[in-house]
């Protein structure tokens, strides 16, 4: 084993970029999210410590990006929305924002730009896809919008009117209520 | 009505989710419905749906739960809607971590990459090399080097980043596609560029002039992507590290020119490495000035990315940051509090005295809103402010004090604490100072590690202040307060008050009567031992089980008491046979750090310990001395590399030569070495590398015994490596049909000098009682006369010759060296030394003092 001299002065000329990539609603909890890197938050517990505790540092101030527990986090919100993709403290965060602006980008056109968790959870199939075709393992695998759409937007159309049970119309039909006399 | 508000409020809740309250077990009976055909595209994607929802909230599966509904989920390849295949391809590296026998699927998708629907295809491809292993890779081989090539961009990424992926377990394989790889870095797709660029550099990550090529090749080649051409520059700025030589200027011209890109991720990309890279203002100055304009940008990324930059920076060129001074300036109120700290650390860093109380106050303001990172940072900015101003010392030791007192966590606790401690041993005038906020601190500290890190400071220091007195009641209080090992740490401390100071010693003796009560046993124990001790009233065992008590390291001391039970368990074990624990290597640079994750070192002997265990009877000759930093044998760039690493045992060395093949069209066997000892080393015995692939290290070990004379251990080896060479096919690493050839190479000759058997430290405070004490201990003293003009110069050669650190030279115009340490076989040895220069060359008078006289001479001889 030859030993490599430490140095952490130069990034790290690896693939391995993206440590992970979650989306989080307004209390925090966790709607999807993935981590990359078996070393970094192994266990689905840390995880979720590791999000209440981002959520807190940044559902205040919208400042983009944050430092925490050793992660570079870049971060987006939208109504009851939070978006985030982790690297490694040493990496070139400008990288880390396109991953960003990709993953805000696709889940905004996939979901005819109503970013918000009702509409987001209804779509749930394409976003895992979304995440899918951003980042593989840690990779990314593509980062423009329109790409990543096509490739995860596969619905052909909507099931007819008269295939939905009764229950279904009326639940949708509810839901919409409530939701245009809240906004 | 608290019942009906509770409903609503989750009737709520679920209307907005429906994902909520999801139950595993129904979830996977709805998965039977996978079963029926036809099925309802739409209704099984909802079903796949809720159970990646379930696996992503961190439900957990069993195996057969896994393998239940990964089956079923294979159902739905007879399915054609897009979607649901697409979603079926998630279940599947999904589940394939959980369930048994995934590979089933093999053939399905296999299908699917090579069928028509594009669509199908990348994703296929990916699924597929998350399930498969690297012995059925060998039957997709020819589909995947296809994929490589195809014209479809996301067929192309997919099969790039899974090659990439399964390099960790198949690099040979992946090697092979590299041709491929090669074709695509040209191709018009920007992420395809990309991956292939990953995969090339990837495999080639060892062998630096195939890097040197496809660096030249691709630089000029102008690349689209960002990413690439990001990933281009750190390729190129590590071959400008680790050549500094004017061969490199092409490659800073290439990176210099990247400044002028029109994305900012490769601008930035560029700008760091050049900020890394380069040393004198004039080449700074372009990237600075780029930096410069990010801390003006709108967006906090680019401020935080060039606050940070020149937050490095000013380890290395304070002026060029001070240049930046006013765009810092407007920083410090960031609405971002990260890019704030930065700003306001690097301005203490490079500023002025009179600014430091300003921007202090600045910082006192928002220290409570920022992450724990950056209050280390905080921390250590002014940490690095104590040193500099030392006259501050008051005013940053409150504020550390201050600091200590927030809410925080333990890294952020510790990195006060360790502010506090470097304050104290720096600034003889902030040692009352900074005691007394640590006192305060253990008063109430949470952290058992740094409660019992303080108490060991605390007994170190405390003696040696004006008043001891004071300390002994914040010590004692611990013992009554306090969980067991904290009072243990206590007693710890207290003892060494007793030892150090002889009018506190009745005090101590009733307080350590005391501790002997306690329910814990290991303090009891401790209180018990130094009782003993200090009523011995022997100065001699007081200094060495109290006050200097060698530290072994414990890694090794558990291995060398492990193989000392298994051999010789009758004899008394000798601790000084154990190497001490290294002091940690004061990390000096001053540079505004994030990075909180460090590798965890490990001294050398524990790393090669491993690799020293193929040695038939190693275990035979005892705990390992030492082992000694690599020596290079062979030039830097020729076909075979050989670096030599000495192990020293008490009367053996073990030569290990570490070599590496760096052809790729041959494979080498039986490799050995024919060495040419000086008189009276004898070879025992030998353990020979049978096979030496391309780029894999491989080693021999050779067991060589001491002569019996200490005196005889000084001389020159030369070495010859011998080995049998096939030639073999460089893209597949199988030898080509017939005999190899036999061949040798020469190396280059090394030494065994004294400074390889000796573990030395420089003189600690205490040097003076510890020579007086070993006067009556045999003595060799002679006078040299040094070729060196300089007297420093002499010295440290000296030190090097002996293996003394640097720090253990001291003195103006006489040079002097003080320093000791352990012989292999474990005889201490003192030096000293007097060095005065003389125009022509320095005199310099040595003096050893050993137990073993042949020890003291065998210095004087390693000088002569």
């Amino acid at each position: 084993m030859h030993i490599k001299p430490m140095d952490g002065a130069l990034f790290e000329p690896t693939l391995y970029i993206i440590k992970g990539m979650c989306i989080l609603d307004n209390d925090g909890n966790r709607i999807l999210a993935k981590y990359y890197d078996k070393e970094i938050l192994p266990t689905t517990k840390e995880q979720k410590a590791f999000e209440k505790n981002l959520f807190n540092k940044t559902h205040r101030a919208n400042a983009e990006i944050i430092m925490l527990d050793g992660l570079t986090c870049v971060y987006k919100s939208n109504v009851d929305l939070f978006f985030y993709v982790m690297g490694n403290s040493h990496e070139n965060e400008l990288i880390l924002l396109s991953v960003l602006n990709a993953l805000y980008e696709s889940v905004s056109i996939l979901l005819r730009r109503n970013v918000e968790k009702r509409v987001l959870l209804d779509n749930l199939d394409a976003v895992m896809l979304a995440f899918d075709e951003i980042c593989d393992g840690g990779v990314i695998l593509d980062s423009d919008p329109t790409s990543i759409v096509g490739r995860a937007a596969l619905r052909t159309e909507d099931v007819p009117l008269g295939e939905q049970t009764v229950a279904q119309v009326l639940q949708s039909a509810k839901e919409q209520l409530k939701w245009s006399l809240l906004k | 009505m608290s019942v009906f508000k509770r409903d609503k409020k989750e009737e709520e809740d679920s209307g907005g989710n429906p994902y909520l309250n999801l139950d595993k077990t129904s979830v996977l009976q709805e998965a039977r419905y996978f079963n029926q055909s036809p099925v309802n595209p739409r209704k099984c994607s909802l079903i796949l749906t809720k159970i990646l929802y379930l696996l992503n909230q961190g439900e957990v599966f069993t195996t057969q739960e896994a393998t239940e509904a990964f089956f079923a989920t294979t159902k739905l390849f007879q399915s054609k809607d897009v979607m649901l295949r697409r979603m079926v391809y998630l279940c599947i590296k999904e589940l394939s971590t959980l369930a048994q026998d995934v590979i089933i699927v093999t053939s399905s998708l296999t299908k699917d990459m090579t069928g028509k629907e594009s669509l199908y295809r990348a994703a296929a491809i990916r699924a597929l090399c998350s399930i498969t292993d690297s012995t059925m890779l060998q039957a997709i081989e020819r589909y995947m080097k296809q994929a490589i090539v195809d014209n479809n961009p996301a067929v192309s990424s997919a099969a790039l980043v899974s090659a990439l992926h399964l390099s960790s377990t198949a690099p040979e394989l992946v090697r092979r596609w590299a041709n491929e790889a090669q074709e695509a870095v040209l191709s018009d797709n920007a992420m395809v560029s990309y991956h292939a660029l990953g995969v090339i550099a990837g495999s080639r990550k060892n062998d630096k002039l195939s890097t040197v090529k496809l660096v030249t090749r691709l630089a000029k080649a102008s690349l689209k992507s960002p990413y690439s051409l990001c990933l281009l520059i750190r390729l190129t700025a590590q071959l400008v590290e680790e050549d500094d030589s004017d061969a490199s200027q092409p490659y800073i011209e290439f990176i210099e020119c990247c400044l002028r890109h029109k994305s900012e991720m490769v601008i930035y990309e560029a700008a760091h490495a050049i900020v890394n890279l380069r040393k004198n203002a004039r080449d700074l100055a372009p990237a600075v000035s780029v930096l410069q304009l990010f801390c003006g940008s709108s967006k906090a990324s680019l401020r935080l990315a060039g606050a940070r930059t020149l937050a490095r920076l000013t380890a290395k060129n304070p002026t060029a940051v001070s240049a930046c001074a006013v765009d810092l300036e407007n920083l410090i109120s960031d609405p971002n509090r990260s890019v704030a700290t930065l700003a306001v650390t690097t301005l203490l860093a490079t500023g002025a005295e009179s600014s430091v109380d300003r921007l202090m106050k600045q910082i006192s303001s928002f220290v409570s809103e920022i992450s724990d990172e950056f209050k280390i940072v905080v921390v250590k900015a002014i940490r690095r402010l104590c040193t500099k101003f030392p006259r501050k010392h008051q005013s940053l030791a409150a504020f550390l004090a201050g600091m200590l007192r927030d809410e925080g966590g333990l890294e952020y606790k510790a990195a006060i604490a360790d502010a506090i401690i470097a304050l104290v041993e720096e600034n003889p005038d902030a040692k009352e100072t900074g005691l007394a906020h640590l006192c305060e601190f253990i008063e109430d500290c949470e952290h058992t590690a740094l409660a019992v890190r303080i108490l060991h400071l605390l007994g170190q220091e405390g003696p040696k202040s004006r008043q001891p007195s004071r300390y002994i009641r914040f010590i004692y209080n611990r013992v009554i307060l306090e969980s067991g090992p904290v009072r243990a740490a206590a007693v710890s401390a207290v003892a060494q008050f007793g030892a150090q100071r002889p009018e506190l010693l009745p005090n101590i003796k009733v307080l350590l009567s005391r501790c002997q009560m306690d329910d814990e046993d290991e303090v009891r124990d401790r209180a018990v031992f130094y009782s003993i001790i200090l009523d011995s009233g022997d100065p001699q065992l007081i200094n060495d089980y109290i006050i200097n008590v060698s530290q072994p390291n414990p890694v090794l001391l558990e291995k060398a008491l492990r193989d000392h039970l298994e051999i010789n368990p009758d004899v008394l074990f000798d601790i000084n046979s154990v190497p001490t624990e290294e002091e940690p290597k004061e990390n000096k640079e001053p540079i505004v750090e994030m990075e909180v994750r460090k590798p965890v070192q490990m001294s050398l002997e524990e790393i090669y310990a491993e690799q020293l265990a193929v040695i038939p009877g190693i275990e035979k000759l005892g705990p390992v001395f030492k082992t000694n930093l690599p020596v290079e044998l062979t030039e830097a760039e020729t076909e075979y590399r050989v670096r030599l690493i000495k192990h020293i045992y008490a009367r053996h060395v073990i030569l290990q030569f570490e070599c590496i093949n760096t052809l790729d069209d041959q494979v080498l066997e039986d490799v050995h070495i024919r060495l040419e000892c000086p008189p009276e080393y004898e070879v025992k015995s030998e353990v020979h590398c049978q096979k030496l692939v391309y780029d894999k290290p491989g080693s021999v070990f050779l067991v060589v015994e001491f002569p019996c004379a200490f005196l005889g251990s000084l001389g020159s080896f030369g070495a010859t490596l011998e080995f049998t060479v096939h030639d073999c096919d460089p893209t597949t690493g199988n030898p080509d049909p017939g005999e190899g050839y036999a061949d040798i190479y020469p190396l280059e000759e090394f030494d065994i000098g004294c400074s390889d058997q000796i573990r030395a430290r420089g003189a600690a405070e205490d040097f003076e009682q510890t020579w007086e004490r070993s006067s009556n201990a045999p003595q060799a003293s002679d006078t040299f006369v040094l070729p060196q003009n300089e007297a420093n110069e002499a010295a440290q050669a000296v030190c090097e010759h002996l293996g003394l650190p640097k720090a253990a030279i001291s003195g103006e115009a006489v040079k002097e060296i003080r320093g000791g340490g352990v012989f292999r076989g474990g005889a201490p040895v003192l030096v000293r030394a007097r060095l005065v220069s003389r125009g022509d060359g320095t005199t310099m008078q040595l003096a050893a003092r050993s137990p073993r006289e042949d020890i003291a001479q065998l210095i004087l001889a390693a000088v002569g």
